[in-house]
Formats: structure tokens, C-alpha cells, sequence
């Protein structure tokens, strides 16, 4: 490439708390290019864009833009140097019309007041130049469609002058017609010279969209192709590369798969539509499948925090109408959530406040035995505390987790589901809980398992999953290549 | 501005036109008349002092803020303006002067509290609230002061039957419902009571923001303060006891502003005091007992609160991928 790339980074490092996420990466966009960031979860992907988005700062490396050094501080200092980034949760104010948050902050005006008029016609200017017609500027952000809130963050983007726009999964929340609507979008701003910078999962779109990609993993630069070069299994096998095989405790010995505990049938709700999907007694289920897929919508789903509104669930053979988590927890279910911190304990509080919060609060599952079972299973699980009155904010990340856990083992559920059990915690920890995970697969309990990490679900389930749009794409026995999984969880193997 | 928020605030006149329909349909029944002159002036008078102290309030609550000290900034405000203008009409222009710079320095005080020592405004204003009061009780036993004749117009006078207060506090509501519109100020306290990290990534001064709106809040208060050192002809540290930041909040939430900010304005609280001031007035010519009185107001704005908060938006509403219907995606 002969013309002075829009973005040149170089050698850049990023650890946090002493991890290294990402490793002497180098990214470089040429003016005009649509340039695809490819990755597993965890690859680096998101906490590259943020160093571009002023987010974060590097540890080391050099920035480019326009071949002038530039450094970032603050989201702002990016944005003045052409660098806007669209995030997946947007940042719209939907209390404020369209044009007012496109100019927010840069409000026109006219004898220091704020210039409506001006302000209006300029966002009319700038939908129109988007080809954009059925969005009015007065429109309250609050009512629009995600496609329609999109189309706005990109106009914010292209009214501050950027040079360069970074999208952060940008179809995930889109229907199909919307994802037509951004392709023309994208083909435009290529047409006007501005570069984007497309991170994404779905091998489809970066190969309609994207001229080059960037493909990262474990938090280094493993390839930069043109995407005419590579096929998509290519691609697939690229990002997937080959790893260092993290060590899984077997099974336990004694562990019998008995009969199905966890039945649903054809369930759907607005988010998921027909899983079919059995848990039996003693068996691990993984769910696999990229953000977005549906694994936590079917955790939701399962314990009645969001629950099928089609489709039947049976637990151990019984029907259930499973509304809310009450409902859950009285027949036998139990929920490891994803954020640990937002819903799974109360932080200020006690360990043994923490561990028998469920038993208190439920009649059904409560009893003074299962109380008095509460330190021993603490202890089972390695708890490091200065003593059960110790508050949980002081524990680990680890620790922390083994309360959520205790807690609802406490309730000695028939059926546990677990959603990203362990992540923020650190490598014992996570080894830790591979054991308990067994351990509960050889009481007899139903476990299913939910994690990003997909070598995690290939080492500890019997059975794998994979999510897709909402729906079970394929299932796998466990032990599958990540290629397969993958395959599925990138929706190719429908294709 | 947008269709969505006119509508909110029609909505509230509508209710406003309710309660007057609905007031004076229960004062007929009674044998009364709610729309005699002198019913008109005791509404419209109750409307001038809750208003000063709503607008101001407005503001601070569209930044997702709060001001509990506005009771006794203006009982302070009403001091300072009867003993600096001490009987003598020519420091008129000076008791105003000294009042709007005690009530802005008050009000930046809230201000930095909250923005920069990152108090709860409820705890801050409250505090700053206390010490006012502390001040007051032990500097000022009685009343203290004298306001001129020529001052005390502003309480009294009427053209017709509006009073001149009511007509200034109406002029101060057009110049809030101004600002918020149209300086650049005005409009980011939507943006920062809406999402004060969307503010400052959109190079917001979300400081200077929160500072201005508590600056403003408290200078209302102070014009409050001046009513009602007009009104007693002297100023009064009792004035506090009447609990009057209560009232103002009640109005600015009955006038559809959340009180979690970013949404709402000075239109709606305009109505919002309208409707507690007729509600007074029907109870005062009904001759209601005040406990019950209490009861029917109380009643009323969480009503309507209630009522508003079915109205909201959903933030959190993800956005579902496939129809209730659930043939799902071709």
C-alpha cells in the first residue's frame, strides 16, 4: 500500500491487573477500506477498539493516524482526531431528539443561542447524504429502532468529521433487512473515503463487507489477509489456531447418567425460538455460542427471569410453568448468573448472610438442615475467608464465586445452571470449580454449563449445544474440535 | 421540542383543566363559586411563591439533582432583603442585589458539594439546608427588618385580578422554559441528568452544569425570599417551618419532570403549581379539614406519579429478535 494509511498502530500492549490482553499488536486501515477485526471471545477485539476509542490507553506501542503520532486520553481527544467509534450499547440520549443528539455538546448557534433551525436542516443533510429518508431529525431517540439508533450514532460520527469509524458488533441486535440497510451505509462511506473498522463474528458479512481483516487471538496478530485470499474455513481455522490444552479433571468415577431432569420442548420467547433441549441426571450440557446467541437468554428463560412464552418445560418429568424465579427455585432449579457482582451477591453483606440468602428467603427449599449444612459446603469448595462474617466485596474474584455457588447448592437443586461461571476469576480458582462442576455431575445433579470460553465446554461437557440467532444451531458430542462448534456458532453450517 | 414531551406537557394541562372543572363543579355543589374574583386572586396568589420556589427546582432536578435547602434560603433571603433595605426605598435596588448574591453563592455552594465532593444532593442540600437553619435560629429570634412601602407592592398589588408576583413568576417560568431551549447551558442539563457519562463523552461540562442549575435554583429561592419579605413587611426566619421545598418538588414532579432527571420542564411545572394551588383553594372554600387536606393532596401527587411512571419509556428493553407470535425468521 502505497497512500499514507488512516490508522497505523503498532507493537501495542494492554495487561490489565497484571493479565496481558493484548500482545504487540499491529493494525493498519488504508483511507476508504473496510477493514474486518476478527476474533474469539476474549481474542482482544473489544479492548483494542477501546484503545482507539480513547477508552483505554495502551501500556506501549505507537498510534498513527493520517501518519501523525497521536495518543488518546480521554473519548473526546479520539473523536477531535477523526476517530468515532459505534459501540453495541449506543450512547443515545432517549430522552433528546435525533438531531439533538447528533449535536450534542456542538450545538449550532446563532447570537449564542442555541440554532434549531441550523440544527435540523444540517441533520436532514447529513441522513440524506447517509441515504437515509424515514427518519425525522425531531424523532425522540428513545422511540427509534436499533437499525434506526445506529444510522444516528453513524451520522454523529460522520458530523464530528471522522475519518476512520469502528463498529462494535454492529449487527448483532439487526434483523436481516436492517443488516441490507447497513451494508448500503458502509458502501457509502467507503465511497466518500472514510475507513471502517468492522469487528464482527459473522464470517458472511466480513466477507461481503471487507477488503482486509485483521485476525487476533489469545491477544496477539496472528494473520492480516485480504479477504479475497482466504476461504471461510480458512478463516475459521485462523482464529480458532491451535491452543495450549488446558487441563480438565475427568469425570468422577460413580458418574451415572440417569434420567432426564431438565426437559424443554419447542420453548421460544421473543429472544429464543424452538430449543429442544434435555439435561439428565449426572450429564453436563454446554452451551455454546458467540455473544449474543441466546445462552444467557436461555439461563433467563429456564429460571422465569425472562421466561418461554411458547414451547413446555418439565422438570424431573413434572410440567412446570416456570414464571419467576421463586417458581425456579421451588422446583429445584438454581442459577449461577453471568454478572456476579450485579446479581449474584450482595456485596456489603456477610458470607453466611450471602450463602443462606436463598434458604431464607424461600420457604419451599428451607430447613434447618440445609442451613446447618451451609459452613461444610463452604468448606468443600476451598472457601478462603477470614471467617463467615467476613463481608464478600474483601473475598476474590474466586472466592466470591464459591459463595454464589454455595448458595445455591444450599437448596440441593435437581438441576443447576451455570452462566459463565468463571469469569474474572483467576486460573485456581477456574480449576477449582472444573472440580466442583464434576463433583455435582456425580451427585446426580443436572448441570448446564454456559461459557464464551469454548474450551471450557469441550472439556467439561458431555454434550455440546451450540447457539445461533436465538436457536440451537447443531449439538456436538463433547470433545468436538472448536472448529465445530464454531462452524455452527458462526451460523455457516446452515449455508 | 419533540412531540413526545409536548404531549406530556399537554397532557398535564389537560389535568389542570380537570381539577379546575372538577374543583368547581364540587365549590357549585356546595352553594359556591370557584371562579368569583376573589376565589381567581387567592389561587393565583397561591400560585407566585410555590412557583419561584418549582422552577428553580426544575432545573436542578432535570440534572438528576435536588434541593432541600430552598425553605430556608428563602427565609434567609427574606432577612437579608428587609434589613438591607431597612425602611428606605432607595435600597430597593441594593436589598435585591444583596439577595440574589447570598441566594447564588448558597446555591453554588450546593453546587460544588454535589459535583465535586460527590455528595447525594439529598444529603448536601440538606445539610447546607441545617445550617441555614442553625444560622437563623440563633441570629434572629423574631422578625428582623423593615421592607419599604414601595416594596411590598410586589406582594400586594394587583392589575385586575392578577397579582403583580404571579405575573413576575410567570415571566421567570418564560425565561426558564427559554433557557432550557435555547442556550447551550439549559439543554445539557437534560443531557446530563439523562446520562451523565454520554454528557461528558460529548465534551459536556458536566460540572459547570450541575453548578449553574443549584445557582439558579437557589436564586429563585431568593426571589421566593423577596415575596415573602414583601408580603410580611418584614423578613422572617420562620418562614422555614412552612416546608415549602416539599411543596415545590411535589409540583415539579405533578408537572411530569422525573425525578431521575432528563426529562421534563418548567411548562409542565407551571401546571403542576396551578393544580396544588386550585386544589388549596377548592379545600379553603369547602372549608376541608386541614388534616384531610393533607390526606387528598398526598393522595393525589402520588397519583399521579404513579400515573407517569407507566408513561416511560422502557430503557431497558432489549429488543426482541423474534415476534411474540414465534414463526420466528424465515
Amino acid at each position: 500500500m502505497t497512500e499514507t494509511p488512516v490508522l497505523a498502530m503498532r507493537g501495542i500492549d494492554k495487561s490489565f491487573l497484571g493479565v496481558p490482553v493484548l500482545r504487540s499488536v499491529d493494525l493498519t486501515v488504508a483511507p476508504g477500506e473496510v477493514h474486518a477485526l476478527v476474533g474469539e471471545n476474549g481474542a482482544g477485539k473489544s479492548t483494542l477498539m477501546k484503545i482507539l476509542a480513547g477508552v483505554h490507553t495502551a501500556d506501549a506501542g505507537t498510534i498513527e493516524l493520517d501518519g501523525r503520532p497521536a495518543s488518546f486520553t480521554h473519548p473526546l481527544q479520539a473523536q477531535h482526531a477523526g476517530v468515532s467509534t459505534v459501540f453495541q450499547e449506543f450512547n443515545l440520549l432517549p430522552e433528546l431528539s435525533v438531531a439533538e443528539n447528533i449535536f450534542l455538546g456542538r450545538e449550532p448557534r446563532r447570537r449564542g443561542f442555541i440554532d434549531r433551525r441550523a440544527m435540523a436542516a444540517r441533520t436532514a443533510e447529513l441522513l440524506a447524504d447517509l441515504g437515509v429518508e424515514d427518519l425525522a431529525a425531531n424523532a425522540k431517540a428513545g422511540t427509534l429502532s436499533v437499525a434506526h439508533q445506529q444510522i444516528v450514532e453513524i451520522a454523529k460520527a460522520l458530523s464530528q468529521g471522522a475519518d476512520l469509524i469502528c463498529m462494535d458488533e454492529p449487527t448483532a441486535a439487526l434483523a436481516d433487512a436492517e443488516v441490507e440497510l447497513l451494508y448500503r451505509l458502509i458502501d457509502r462511506l467507503r465511497n466518500r473515503g472514510i475507513a471502517v473498522l468492522y469487528v464482527s463474528h459473522r464470517l458472511r458479512e466480513i466477507f461481503d463487507l471487507c477488503d482486509r481483516i485483521t485476525v487476533l487471538k489469545d491477544g496477539r496478530r496472528v494473520d492480516c489477509v485480504d479477504s479475497a485470499a482466504i476461504t471461510p474455513d480458512e478463516l475459521v481455522t485462523a482464529m480458532v489456531g491451535r491452543r495450549i490444552e488446558a487441563v480438565f479433571p475427568e469425570p468422577l468415577p460413580g458418574t451415572e447418567i440417569g434420567d432426564v431432569r431438565l426437559e424443554i420442548t419447542g420453548g421460544g420467547n421473543a429472544w429464543l425460538d424452538g430449543i429442544d433441549l434435555q439435561v439428565r441426571a449426572g450429564e453436563i450440557v454446554g452451551l455454546a455460542g458467540l455473544q449474543g446467541s441466546g445462552r444467557t437468554e436461555i439461563a433467563e428463560a429456564v429460571f422465569g427471569i425472562a421466561p418461554f412464552t411458547r414451547g413446555s418445560l418439565a422438570v424431573d418429568g413434572r410440567q412446570r410453568r416456570i414464571t419467576g424465579p421463586r417458581k425456579a427455585i421451588a422446583s429445584g432449579l438454581a442459577l449461577v448468573t453471568e454478572d456476579r457482582k450485579a446479581q449474584g451477591l450482595a456485596m456489603h453483606q456477610s458470607v453466611r448472610a450471602n450463602a443462606r440468602l436463598v434458604l431464607d428467603a424461600n420457604r419451599r427449599v428451607h430447613s434447618g438442615r440445609r442451613l446447618s449444612r451451609i459452613p461444610g459446603i463452604l468448606s468443600g469448595l476451598d472457601l478462603v475467608s477470614r471467617g463467615l462474617e467476613q463481608d464478600v466485596q474483601y473475598l476474590s474474584g474466586g472466592n466470591q464465586q464459591k459463595v454464589v455457588v454455595a448458595k445455591w447448592l444450599a437448596t440441593e437443586p435437581g438441576v443447576i445452571v451455570l452462566d459463565e461461571p468463571t469469569r474474572g476469576i483467576d486460573v485456581g480458582a477456574k480449576h477449582k470449580l472444573y472440580s466442583v462442576i464434576r463433583r455435582l455431575a456425580a451427585e446426580g445433579i443436572a448441570v448446564l454449563l454456559i461459557a464464551s470460553e469454548l474450551i471450557e465446554v469441550i472439556g467439561l461437557a458431555d454434550r455440546i449445544a451450540v447457539l445461533h440467532d436465538g436457536r440451537i444451531a447443531g449439538e456436538l458430542p463433547g470433545g468436538a474440535t472448536e472448529q465445530q462448534v464454531m462452524a455452527h456458532a458462526t451460523g455457516r453450517s446452515r449455508a | 421540542m419533540t412531540s413526545e414531551r409536548l404531549s406530556t406537557t399537554a397532557l398535564i394541562y389537560v389535568a389542570l383543566a380537570g381539577v379546575l372543572a372538577a374543583g368547581g363543579a364540587a365549590v357549585a355543589v356546595d352553594g359556591g363559586n370557584l371562579f368569583s374574583t376573589a376565589n381567581l386572586v387567592d389561587m393565583l396568589t397561591r400560585t407566585s411563591l410555590t412557583g419561584f420556589l418549582a422552577i428553580g427546582m426544575t432545573l436542578v432536578i432535570l440534572c438528576r439533582s435536588l434541593d432541600l435547602s430552598v425553605g430556608y434560603v428563602a427565609a434567609l433571603s427574606s432577612l437579608v432583603a428587609a434589613t438591607t433595605m431597612d425602611g428606605a426605598p432607595g435600597n430597593v435596588p441594593l436589598g435585591i442585589a444583596a439577595v440574589l448574591l447570598v441566594s447564588g453563592l448558597i446555591g453554588a455552594a450546593n453546587g460544588a458539594i454535589v459535583a465535586f465532593g460527590r455528595v447525594n444532593p439529598f444529603i448536601a442540600t440538606l445539610g447546607v439546608g441545617l445550617i441555614i437553619k442553625g444560622y437563623l435560629d440563633t441570629e434572629y429570634k423574631g422578625p428582623a427588618g423593615d421592607v419599604p412601602a414601595i416594596f411590598q407592592q410586589f406582594g400586594y398589588t394587583r392589575i385586575a385580578f392578577v397579582p403583580v408576583s404571579t405575573i413576575v413568576m410567570l415571566c421567570l417560568a418564560a425565561a426558564g422554559i427559554w433557557f432550557l431551549r435555547s442556550t447551550r447551558t439549559g439543554h445539557h442539563m437534560y443531557a446530563v441528568g439523562g446520562n451523565i457519562d454520554v454528557a461528558r463523552m460529548s465534551g459536556i461540562r458536566t460540572h459547570r452544569t450541575r453548578i449553574t442549575a443549584h445557582v439558579l435554583c437557589s436564586m429563585c429561592a431568593g426571589v421566593a425570599g423577596m415575596l415573602l419579605a414583601a408580603r410580611f413587611g418584614t423578613g422572617s426566619a420562620e418562614a422555614y417551618t412552612n416546608l415549602y421545598e416539599l411543596d415545590a418538588i411535589a409540583a415539579t414532579v405533578l408537572g411530569g419532570t422525573l425525578l431521575l432527571g432528563g426529562r421534563g420542564g418548567v411548562a409542565g411545572t407551571v401546571a403542576g403549581v396551578a393544580i396544588l394551588a386550585v386544589l388549596d383553594t377548592v379545600f379553603n372554600v369547602m372549608q376541608i379539614d386541614p388534616f384531610a387536606k393533607d390526606v387528598l393532596r398526598g393522595t393525589i401527587i402520588i397519583a399521579a406519579v404513579a400515573l407517569y411512571a407507566r408513561r416511560q419509556i422502557d430503557r431497558t428493553a432489549r429488543r426482541p429478535r423474534f415476534a411474540a407470535a414465534g414463526t420466528g425468521r424465515p
